[in-house]
């Protein structure tokens, strides 16, 4: 039924990613470009007493900026605005920026970047989540709380003497890196005369446009963003990439000349985002039954020394604490803190996998404590069409976790492989072990978000048939172009290769919003659908187009209004679906406008005595509406499957005094080919009424579901109450260990 | 220390440059003869981004100071393209999906020209063993298989 949509068509800008011809920023120099460079802070937290520059360099030769240079702001205007560009007086985390260099040698410049001499009065620093909830330092605001807020549903301290168990478990996650394999790079050429353009690897254009306003005090007009191919992103290259242009922008301002600034691996590792550690508590009343009673929940995110994004982080994870269930009373109160580390921001999630570990590996202690498997535990308590989520929202949509769970379950030959490990694991060091998790996650903004965001996005049409879209939706590997460009296509009934997609570039396109919350299919594609709609019904209004016409006609069409007059535009701007409504206060109503919902089942070994985990076998079944490429569709899965993977017992950032230690490739380990199993993917298909074709978000969904299956399937192999990841060999042995002990002493 | 004429025969061609005997092959690829579909990942030869072939075998150029290379033939991703046709490598990374962002591309694919130089019909066993040094952080490496299975069939047809 469908000429491009569910077909998988040539990637947009694949021939060039394959020939090597693909422009990213590192890619692309300026005749007098300088090379730029930053001094950051050797501490976590201090006062700035004095800059050295020792004599031994030719300074006049390059251009220095500190906070001084600044016109405008001197914050990176984001949602509260707390964090400067530039350390004034004060620094508040390892690697915060102090100093900017610029010169046309690279040696040179890096060479003067060791030179400069920092004189800072350290000050004490507030290190992890227990540190900044203890208070004995305040280091952010009046209380260390960089935001908090409480999602109430029933009545949670009336249910505990009704229950038939009261089940309690605290649960971690360590930051993750996002090792996109492109590092943050930059390029600006600016002067108070012709404004600034940045050339620059990153996912939201108009952030960035918005953050040099503040800093530059111009106009509009006078701040071009241009994405170039971004070597991926995982919201990464989010919130960051407004600190890096706004130091390029302030190099070229003060050098007049084009300054690049490309970090390497230690510098990006050390200095930009992670993922929130966090640390949730969960108290379950339960009946003898195994239905839930009450959910207790309290969820805490260490948001790093400035505000930056943990107040949605927050959000986002505080909404899907609860999960995939129907419970009558819940409170989910939820913090972040600050500490003296460097921001923690954006990534893939976006707070849900921090929360989602906690919940599923909750379930799994939930279902021991009543007497029931996992799954049935689960299959009692799931929610259904026309039930409440813990903030009140009435699921409208048609759900089908229960199938879903029956189905993976299958797919994962589950039951019998329960039996087999368990008669095998008696005999053996090696333990195998089969666990999975039930999850869903939100698409688009939380909240009023895509309300206040206001996205447009358009289309234009040109004489010879051919249809560009205007959007400042970026195309960082995920797919951005094929999909847009099929869904365009599709509802205008012309060749997939008919419609363009150019770059982002501030000066050419509307913002569509950012590219993020697994928002660019299903919200943005939406506002092109539309916007082609639009386009069609201006060419049968005009009286140049039959209802039934093909690719030639719509060409002659599009030549024949352009002729009589002029271009030939058709945009559109967000509307909220009808019935949607949320409420800022009390954090309650419809957080998404749809979920898509999925069950992961992971096998896993664990050698009892090397104490190595292998993944042998993954099953990943979801349903995210339409599938617009199912190839593109499948490996947004197994990408984040990998990175679920490396999250649960590879991914393990060691912090020293609020420092990622092991800012290098060679010992922050990320699964290569030879760690991930087999992925098999699978998708079930309910078109969602407000989506493109039907198509739901995606992006996202894959990286809630790995850990807490592969800690449920490590638990089921070795029977240790595991719940804190990354699960370093290390950690296992300890576990293993404390676990063998009282045996052994009262065998002894 | 000044800077030394060294010879390379890159992609077929014979090109010649002035360079500090210590620079990194990697920039003199980027930034002297303007080959920039090699691409820096990590500096520090973990992530397989800056492979190359040198004299047939799959370096990281991040880690070969340019005096080493003195003499020897190169093959960068440009060099896969012949006559306007792409390699069946390059062709198998778009269909199937095994490209995303695009940043370990090249070197993912000389990996697999040199995996398949080795076992022109790999075991699914050799080929994550033979791709284990690049790094890619989009695909989770399915896709990336499934490319290689369908050159290894392409290339074998064609013999």
């Amino acid at each position: 039924m469908f000429q491009t949509v569910g077909k998988s068509v040539p990637r947009k800008e694949g021939r060039e990613k394959v020939t090597g011809q693909a422009k990213y920023v590192d890619d692309i120099t300026f005749p007098g470009m300088l090379m730029g460079a930053t001094v950051r802070s050797p501490v976590a937290r201090g006062r700035i007493r004095n800059i050295e520059f020792p004599d031994d360099l030719p300074w006049e030769q390059f251009t220095i900026v500190t906070a001084k240079d600044i016109p405008g702001q001197n914050s990176v205007a984001l949602i509260s605005d707390d964090q400067p560009y530039l350390a004034r007086e004060f620094v508040n985390h390892p690697e915060e920026p102090v100093v900017l260099l610029a010169h046309p040698d690279k040696y040179l410049v890096e060479k003067a970047r060791q030179a400069v001499h920092l004189d800072i009065d350290p000050l004490p620093a507030v290190f992890g989540i227990e540190e900044s909830l203890a208070k004995q330092q305040i280091i952010w605001g009046e209380d260390n709380i960089l935001k908090a807020f409480v999602i109430e549903k029933g009545d949670v301290d009336g249910v505990w003497g009704e229950a038939a168990h009261i089940v309690e478990g605290e649960y971690r996650t360590g930051a993750q890196e996002q090792l996109y394999i492109e590092t943050n790079g930059m390029i600006a050429i600016a002067s108070p005369e012709n404004g600034i353009t940045i050339w620059g690897s990153m996912q939201c254009p108009y952030y960035v446009h918005k953050a040099l306003l503040k800093a530059f005090s111009l106009a509009p007009e006078k701040i071009r963003i241009v994405q170039m191919e971004t070597g991926g992103g995982f919201g990464g290259k989010e919130d960051y990439p407004s600190m890096l242009a706004g130091h390029a922008a302030l190099l070229a301002w003060k050098s007049g000349r084009p300054v690049k600034m490309v970090y390497d691996r230690a510098e990006d590792l050390a200095a930009t985002t992670k993922r929130h550690p966090s640390r949730t508590r969960i108290r379950t009343a339960v009946t003898a039954e195994g239905k839930l009673l009450g959910q207790d929940i309290e969820f805490v995110l260490d948001g790093g020394a400035y505000a930056t994004l943990s107040a949605v982080v927050l959000s986002r994870g505080a909404i899907h604490a609860a999960g995939p269930y129907q419970c009558p009373n819940v409170r989910i109160r939820s913090s972040a803190v600050a500490t003296n580390a460097p921001p923690h921001g954006a990534f893939r999630g976006f707070g849900a996998p921090q929360s989602i570990f906690a919940m599923e590996r909750h379930m799994d202690q939930v279902a021991r404590a009543v007497g029931l498997a996992p799954e049935e535990l689960r299959r009692r308590n799931f929610l259904h069409t026309g039930e409440a989520t813990a903030t009140g929202q009435v699921i409208r949509e048609k759900v089908k976790i229960e199938h879903l769970l029956d189905r993976a379950l299958d797919l994962a030959d589950y039951h019998s492989k329960t039996k087999a490990f368990a008669e095998q694991n008696q005999h053996s060091r090696v333990k195998r072990g089969i666990g999975f998790a039930s999850f869903m996650h939100g698409a688009g903004f939380t909240g009023s978000g895509e309300r206040y965001l206001q996205s447009v996005a358009g289309l234009e049409a040109l004489a010879d048939g051919r249809v560009r879209i205007l959007a400042s939706s970026t195309e960082i590997g995920q797919g951005t172009n094929t999909i847009l460009a099929q869904i365009v296509a599709e509802t205008l009934g012309i060749n997939y290769d008919q419609v363009e997609i150019p770059r982002p570039d501030t000066n050419e396109v509307p913002n569509s919003g950012p590219t993020v919350a697994s928002r660019t299919c299903m919200v943005v594609g939406k506002l092109l659908e539309s916007a082609a709609i639009g386009l069609k019904q201006t060419l049968t209004k005009a009286e140049l187009l039959e209802e039934n016409y093909s690719g030639g006609d719509f060409a002659g069409a599009c030549a024949r209004y352009i002729e009589r007059f002029g271009p030939l535009k058709s945009f559109c701007q967000y509307q909220a679906p009808p019935g949607i409504h949320w409420d800022d206060e009390t954090y309650s109503g419809d957080a998404y406008g749809a979920f898509a919902w999925a069950v992961y089942v992971a096998e896993v070994s664990v050698d009892t005595v090397t104490c190595e985990i292998t993944v042998d076998d993954f099953v990943a079944l979801q349903e995210v509406g339409r599938v617009i490429h199912p190839v593109l569709a499948a490996g947004q899965i197994e990408g984040g499957v990998a990175q679920g993977i490396g999250y649960a017992i590879f991914e393990n950032v060691v912090w020293k005094n609020g420092r990622m230690a092991n800012a290098q490739m060679t010992n922050y380990i990320m699964p290569t080919s030879v760690d991930v199993p087999r992925i098999r993917v699978y998708f079930e298909e309910i078109p969602y009424e407000y989506g493109p074709l039907g198509a739901k978000g995606i992006g996202e969904l894959p990286i809630d579901g790995p850990a807490p299956a592969i800690l449920n399937a490590i638990e089921n192999a070795t029977g240790l109450p595991v719940n804190e990841i990354p699960l370093m060999p290390e950690m296992l042995m300890r576990a293993l260990e404390r676990a063998k002990a009282p045996l052994e002493a009262s065998v002894g | 220390m000044g800077k030394l004429r060294i010879e390379l025969h890159v992609n077929g061609h014979k090109r010649t440059v002035e360079s500090y005997p210590m620079a990194r092959l990697l920039d003199v690829l980027r930034e002297d003869l303007g080959l920039t579909g090699t691409k820096e990942g990590c500096g520090e030869g973990e992530c397989g981004a800056c492979a190359v072939l040198l004299d047939g075998e799959l370096a990281n150029s991040c880690l070969v100071p340019v005096l080493q290379a003195d003499g020897s033939s190169i093959l960068t991703v440009e060099g896969l393209e012949k006559d306007g046709h792409l390699h069946p490598l390059q062709e198998a990374f778009a269909q199937t999906g095994a490209t995303q962002c695009g940043i370990c591309t090249p070197g993912m694919i000389l990996a697999s020209y040199q995996l398949l130089e080795q076992y022109p019909h790999p075991t699914d066993e050799q080929i994550r063993a033979g791709l284990a040094g690049n790094l890619c952080r989009c695909t989770g490496y399915q896709k990336i298989f499934d490319a290689v299975r369908q050159a290894s069939q392409r290339t074998a047809g064609d013999e």
